[in-house]
C-alpha cells in the first residue's frame, strides 16, 4: 500500500467516494415512539410504524431532525427546505416494502471535511432515512447462500439514520480512513450518534473506480459489509487493483455492488446493474415538508461545540505543539483537550502535560478523575526539577489509581525527596572513575556516551537522581 | 326518502333514558337478522359485542354520566377502519383474519362519544371501485332494489344506513366512494375536506386522496357525526392543526345571499333523470335566495386521468407491504421472492392488481415524468381552477353520480366504464375540498339521484346550509 | 403519450410489483392497461411546463412530534399475528433473488 498523499498502481489513480450510514443517539424512532435502543429482546421496541401495519402513518421526530442538522452543519452543509420520498422495494426486513428517505430535497447539501495536509474532501448531501429491521440467516453458515431461512427483528426498523454522501475526492485509501474517523470524531463530538462501527451505528460503503490520472472517471463498484476503519482500506486497496488488473487484461469493468469479504481479503459480486431495482421513489403523501428556517438553523449553529479541527489547533496553540502530532490527535480523540488546558491553565507545563495525558490517561474518558489541579501541582513539580521524570511517572501512576491527591506528601511518602547538588556532583564523580573511556568518548563529542555515564548515576541513586540536572553537571565538566 | 329514526332522535331518546340503547341496538339488529342475506351490508356483525356497549351505555346513563352525543347510536363502520382485536380486512383475502392490534382514531372518538359499532361494512377490495362488486367476500345489493349495485366502494355502508342497519356508518372516499353509494342508496354522504378527519388507521388505498365520511340519513346527522369525529390528531401528520368549525348552525341558515356556482364546462355524460334533478335544485336554490351564478373549470374534464395514474401510484406503494411476512396470508414457497409473488398473486382480486400494475407502471423508470409526474401538475391546475371559480361563488353543485343505480354485472367488463362513475366527485379529492351528496329527487325507476354541493376547504358550513336547503325543498329533513 | 403499453412491459411491471400472473392474467392486464393508458393520453394536450406539481392538497409543513417514547404493541399478540414467527422473530423463506 502507498502512503498516505499517494497511492497509484500501474499508472493509475484510484477515485473513491464514501456513504456512511449513521444511526442517530434519539430516545424513538423517526416516524414512531418506539425506543430507539440497541441489544433489547428481538421484536420489542415495536408499533404499527415500524413494523408497517395497516393503517399506521408517520410522524417525524423533533430531534431527529436537529440532530441530522446538526450533522449538515458541522460539516458545512447547507440546511434547506426539504421533503421525504418512498424508496421503493421488497426485502423481508423493510417492513413497507418501502423505505421513507430523502431524495430530490435533501435536508443538508453541499458541505466539506478537511482531513490531513489540508485536503478537502466535498460532501454531496447528508440526508434523514429510515433504517432496516435485521436478518438473521439460519443453517448456511449465516450467510444468505444456502440458509434454510431468515428470521427477521424489527426493532431496528425505523430508527432514524443520516446518509453522508462524499464526493468522489478520496484517492488513497489512508484518506479514506482519515475521512471515515474525523467524520466519526465530529459525530461524537456534537452528540449526533455513537458512530460504532462494529455495532453497525455507522455503516461504509465505498463507491470505488480507476481511471489514469487526468482522464474520466471510471466506471465504478460500491463495495458494501465493510465493518471497520482497517478493512475499508483493505477494501478499497483490493477493488481498486483487482479494477487495474482487469483493465490491464482489457476488460470492461461492469457496474456492480460488490461484498467485502474479512476473510479471505477480496470483494466479490453481490449484484449486477442489470438486476438492480427500479426504486420508483416519489414524494411521501404521509409526510409534509419540513422547511427548519433560519431561526432554528442558527439556533442549532450557535448550539454546536468546538469541532475536532478546532480542538486541535487550540491545542496545539496551548502546548506548542504540531496540530497533526500524534500527540494532539490522540488526547483531542479521547475529548481530554478541555482537560490539558484547564490543566495547563492552572500550572503551566503544557508539553509535559500533553504528554502525562495522552501516556497515562488512555483508560480515562473525557472527564478523567483525577482533578485539574493534582495533575497541575504534579507537572510544577516536576518542572521545577523537584521530581524526576520516572518519579513523576510514577506518581502520576498513584495519582490515576488513587483519582488524585496532592502529589508533595505522595512524593513525600514515597521518599521522593530532590537530591541537592553536591551530592549529585558525587555521584557524577564515580560514574567518570568507573568509566573513564565512556568520559573521553563524551568529551571527544560522542553524545551517545553521555547515556552511559548517566546510566551509571541512576543506577548509584536508585533512580533518584534528576536525569536532566546529570546532563547539565557532565556538559559542564567537559567545558 | 329515508323513514328511519334519526341518530340526533335516538341520542336525545337514549341519553334521557326514553328508550334504552339496547333496546335500540336490538331493533337494528332485528332489521339485520332480517334483511342480511339479501343485501350482503356487513363482512362481520358485531351482535354480541354491540349489545355488550349498549348495556354498558344504559348502566352509565343509569347512573347519571354524560355518554355524548352519540349515545346509543348504532353505527356500522367500513372495514378499512381498524378495530383493535376485531378482523379488518378490506374485504380482501390478502388480510382475512387480520386482527389490527390497535383502533384508528375515528373508532376511539366515536366511541368516546358513545357510538356503538354493530359491524363492519363490505367494500371493494381496498377501496378500488364503485359498485362493491370487487369485493372479495361478493357484493353487497342495493336495499332499494337488490337488482342494482348499492355503489362503491362504500357500498356495504351506504347499504347499511339504507337498509336501517345502523343509524349512521362511516365510509372513505378517494375518489366518490362516499358520495356515489350514497347518492345511489338515497342517504346523505359526505367527504370533508382533506385533513379535517385523521386517516390514522384507516388502511390506506391512495394517501393524498383518502378521507374519511358519513353517511346519514339527513343532512343534521351528517353534521353531527362529522363533528365528533374531526379535529386535529397529532398522530396523523397530514391532519389539519385548527378546530374544525362548528356546523349546527348552518343547517337553519338558508342559503339567501349564497353565491352558489353552477359548472358550464362541466364533463357531459349525466343522464337525463339526473341532469334534470341538478337543474331543479338550481331552481330551488335559486328560489330560497342564492345568486346562480356560472363558472368554468376547465380542468374539471381531466379529473379521470390525474386521479386515475395518482391514486394507483400512491395505491402501488401502499399495498406493497401486504407480503406475507408479518401479518396476513401467506403462500408457503421455497424462496422469499416466489413467496411474494404467490402470496401477492393469489391475494389480491383482478382489479387490485390491475391498479397496482397501472401505478407501479407510472412511476417507473423512464415514465415517471410522463405519467405521474404530469398528474400531479394537472392536479395543481385543478386546483388552480377551483381557486378562481371559489372567487365567485361559495359553493358548487353538481351531479354526484352521473345515473341512479345500475344493475350487477352491467360495468364489470369494461373498467373504463366504472372509472366514469367518479367523473363528477374525484375532483374534490384531488384538490382536498369538501363535497358531499344529498338525496334530491328520484329518476329510472324511482331510484334516488344524489346531487352534490361543493365548497373551498374548510367551507363545510356553507356547504352544509346549501346541502340542509336541498333536502328541505326535497322535504327529506325529518326530526 | 409515450410508447404502447406492450406484454413485456406489463411482465416487467408484474415483477416490479411482485404479482404472480397466470398468461391469460397478463393477456388481459396487457389489453385492459393499454387501453386505459391511450384514455390518459387526454392530458398530453395540456401546456404544463410552468406548472408546479402538487403533492398535497392542504398545505402544511414542519408537523414534529417530542422525542418521547410512546407505548410499544405487545410481543407476543404482533407475533401471534404472523404467518411464521420462530423465536420471537418472523420466519421467511431463503432469501433469494432480492439481495440489496
Amino acid at each position: 500500500m502507498s502512503d498516505s498523499a499517494t497511492w497509484t498502481h500501474e499508472g493509475f489513480e484510484m477515485v473513491v467516494g464514501l456513504e456512511v450510514h449513521v444511526e442517530l443517539a434519539t430516545e424513538t424512532k423517526l416516524f414512531s415512539g418506539s425506543p430507539n435502543r440497541f441489544g433489547d429482546d428481538p421484536n420489542t421496541n415495536i408499533d404499527p410504524v415500524s413494523l408497517g401495519l395497516p393503517g399506521a402513518l408517520p410522524v417525524l421526530n423533533r430531534q431527529a431532525v436537529e440532530l441530522a442538522m446538526r450533522i449538515g452543519l458541522a460539516l458545512n452543509c447547507t440546511v434547506q427546505a426539504c421533503t421525504f420520498a418512498r424508496k421503493n422495494y421488497f426485502y423481508p426486513d423493510m417492513p413497507k416494502a418501502y423505505q421513507i428517505s430523502q431524495y430530490d430535497r435533501p435536508l443538508n447539501i453541499d458541505g466539506h471535511l478537511e482531513i490531513a495536509d489540508g485536503i478537502v474532501i466535498g460532501i454531496e448531501r447528508a440526508h434523514l432515512e429510515e433504517d432496516t429491521g435485521k436478518s438473521t440467516h439460519i443453517g448456511g453458515s449465516g450467510r444468505i447462500h444456502g440458509s434454510e431461512g431468515s428470521l427477521i427483528d424489527f426493532n431496528r426498523a425505523g430508527v432514524p439514520l443520516v446518509e453522508i454522501v462524499s464526493r468522489p475526492d478520496l484517492r488513497t485509501p489512508e484518506q479514506a480512513r482519515q475521512y471515515v474517523n474525523e467524520l466519526r470524531a465530529i459525530l461524537v463530538e456534537i452528540g449526533a450518534s455513537d458512530a460504532r462501527m462494529e455495532e453497525g451505528s455507522m455503516r461504509v460503503d465505498a463507491n470505488v473506480s480507476v481511471r489514469r490520472p487526468g482522464e474520466e472517471f471510471g466506471t465504478r463498484c460500491e463495495i458494501k459489509n465493510v465493518n471497520s476503519v482497517r478493512s475499508l482500506g483493505r477494501a478499497i486497496d483490493y477493488e481498486a487493483r483487482r479494477q487495474v488488473a482487469l483493465i490491464s487484461d482489457g476488460e470492461v469493468i461492469q457496474q456492480e455492488t460488490r461484498h467485502w469479504d474479512e476473510s479471505d481479503g477480496r470483494t466479490h459480486t453481490l449484484r449486477t446493474k442489470e438486476d438492480a431495482d427500479d426504486y420508483r421513489y416519489f414524494p411521501d403523501p404521509d409526510l409534509v415538508p419540513l422547511d427548519p428556517g433560519a431561526e432554528w438553523i442558527n439556533t442549532v449553529r450557535s448550539q454546536l461545540p468546538m469541532l475536532p479541527a478546532a480542538r486541535r489547533i487550540r491545542l496545539a496553540e496551548v502546548t506548542g505543539q504540531a496540530a497533526d502530532s500524534e500527540a494532539i490527535a490522540t488526547v483531542v480523540e479521547r475529548r481530554q483537550d478541555d482537560y490539558v488546558v484547564a490543566v495547563v491553565e492552572i500550572g503551566g507545563g503544557a508539553e509535559r502535560v500533553l504528554v502525562h495525558v495522552k501516556e497515562a490517561f488512555s483508560e480515562q474518558g473525557s472527564k478523567p478523575s483525577v482533578p485539574a489541579t493534582d495533575l497541575a501541582a504534579l507537572v510544577a513539580m516536576e518542572v521545577a526539577g523537584e521530581l524526576t521524570s520516572t518519579q513523576t511517572k510514577t506518581l502520576l501512576g498513584d495519582l490515576v489509581e488513587q483519582g488524585g491527591g496532592d502529589p508533595k506528601s505522595m512524593a513525600a511518602a514515597r521518599g521522593f525527596e530532590a537530591m541537592d547538588t553536591s551530592e549529585l556532583d558525587g555521584f557524577v564523580n564515580d560514574a567518570i572513575a568507573a568509566d573513564p573511556d565512556a568520559w573521553a568518548k563524551f568529551c571527544a563529542g560522542d553524545g551517545k556516551a553521555m547515556g552511559a555515564l548517566v546510566g551509571h548515576v541512576m543506577k548509584a541513586s536508585r533512580g533518584q537522581a534528576d536525569g536532566k540536572a546529570v546532563t547539565a553537571i557532565l556538559n559542564a565538566r567537559k567545558g | 326518502m329515508s323513514t328511519f329514526q334519526s341518530a340526533r332522535s335516538i341520542a336525545a331518546s337514549v341519553s334521557t333514558g326514553e328508550s334504552s340503547s339496547v333496546d335500540v341496538v336490538s331493533q337494528h339488529l332485528a332489521r339485520i337478522e332480517e334483511r342480511e342475506e339479501e343485501v350482503h351490508a356487513f363482512n362481520l356483525v358485531l351482535r354480541n359485542e354491540a349489545l355488550q356497549s349498549a348495556e354498558r351505555i344504559d348502566e352509565r346513563i343509569a347512573a347519571g354520566e354524560q355518554v355524548g352525543p352519540l349515545a346509543g347510536v348504532p353505527i356500522a363502520l367500513k372495514d378499512n377502519l381498524c378495530t383493535r382485536g376485531i378482523p379488518t380486512t378490506c374485504s380482501s383475502n390478502i388480510l382475512n383474519g387480520w386482527r389490527p392490534p390497535y383502533d384508528a382514531t375515528v373508532v376511539s372518538r366515536l366511541a368516546d362519544a358513545g357510538a356503538v359499532f354493530v359491524g363492519k361494512t363490505n367494500l371493494d377490495e381496498f377501496a378500488m371501485g364503485s359498485s362493491t362488486e370487487n369485493s372479495a367476500f361478493g357484493p353487497t345489493r342495493n336495499p332499494l332494489d337488490t337488482s342494482r349495485v348499492p355503489g362503491g366502494s362504500s357500498g356495504g355502508s351506504a347499504a347499511a344506513v339504507a337498509a336501517g342497519f345502523s343509524a349512521m356508518s362511516l365510509g372513505s372516499d378517494t375518489g366518490g366512494s362516499i358520495r356515489q353509494p350514497a347518492a345511489l342508496c338515497g342517504v346523505v354522504g359526505v367527504k370533508p375536506t382533506y385533513g379535517a378527519v385523521s386517516r390514522l388507521g384507516l388502511i390506506a388505498f391512495a394517501s393524498s386522496l383518502d378521507q374519511i365520511g358519513p353517511f346519514t340519513h339527513d343532512v343534521a346527522d351528517a353534521a353531527l357525526l362529522l363533528e365528533c369525529m374531526a379535529g386535529h390528531d397529532p398522530g396523523d401528520s397530514t391532519s389539519i392543526p385548527h378546530p374544525f368549525p362548528s356546523l349546527s348552525e348552518s343547517l337553519d341558515r338558508g342559503v339567501a345571499g349564497l353565491r352558489i356556482g353552477r359548472i358550464v364546462d362541466l364533463p357531459s355524460g349525466a343522464d337525463a333523470d339526473v341532469a334534470a334533478s341538478v337543474d331543479r335544485a338550481f331552481e330551488v336554490l335559486a328560489d330560497a335566495g342564492a345568486d346562480i351564478i356560472d363558472v368554468t373549470i376547465p380542468a374539471f374534464t381531466y379529473g379521470l386521468t390525474a386521479y386515475y395514474l395518482i391514486a394507483p401510484a400512491e395505491a402501488s406503494s401502499n399495498l406493497a407491504r401486504y407480503d406475507g411476512v408479518r401479518f396476513g396470508s401467506r403462500v408457503e414457497t421455497a424462496d422469499t421472492n416466489s413467496m411474494y409473488m404467490a402470496t401477492r398473486g393469489e391475494g389480491f382480486g383482478p382489479e387490485v392488481k390491475r391498479r397496482i400494475m397501472l401505478g407501479t407502471y407510472a412511476l417507473s423508470a423512464g415514465y415517471y415524468d410522463a405519467y405521474y409526474g404530469k398528474a400531479l401538475k394537472v392536479r395543481r391546475l385543478m386546483a388552480q381552477d377551483f381557486a378562481t371559480a371559489y372567487e365567485s361563488v361559495d359553493a358548487l353543485v353538481t351531479p354526484a353520480s352521473p345515473s341512479v343505480a345500475f344493475p350487477f354485472g352491467s360495468k364489470t367488463s369494461d373498467p373504463l366504464a366504472m372509472y366514469l362513475c367518479d367523473t363528477y366527485t374525484i375532483p374534490s379529492n384531488l384538490t382536498g375540498h369538501p363535497a358531499m351528496s344529498v338525496p334530491f329527487g328520484a329518476g329510472e325507476n324511482g331510484l334516488p339521484i344524489g346531487v352534490q354541493v361543493l365548497a373551498p376547504a374548510m367551507g363545510e358550513p356553507t356547504m352544509f346550509a346549501v346541502a340542509a336547503e336541498l333536502e328541505r325543498s326535497a322535504g327529506g329533513n325529518h326530526v | 403519450m409515450s410508447e404502447q403499453l406492450d406484454r413485456g412491459a406489463v411482465e416487467r411491471v408484474a415483477k416490479l410489483a411482485r404479482l404472480e400472473l397466470s398468461d391469460a392474467e397478463l393477456d388481459e392486464a396487457t389489453t385492459r392497461l393499454a387501453g386505459m393508458m391511450a384514455h390518459f393520453a387526454d392530458i398530453d394536450a395540456l401546456e404544463l411546463n410552468d406548472v408546479e406539481p402538487m403533492t398535497q392538497p392542504y398545505e402544511l409543513v414542519n408537523v414534529l412530534r417530542d422525542d418521547v417514547p410512546l407505548e410499544t404493541l405487545d410481543h407476543d399478540e404482533v407475533l401471534a399475528a404472523a404467518p411464521d414467527a420462530t423465536d420471537g422473530r418472523f420466519g421467511v423463506p431463503p432469501i433469494l433473488g432480492l439481495e440489496l
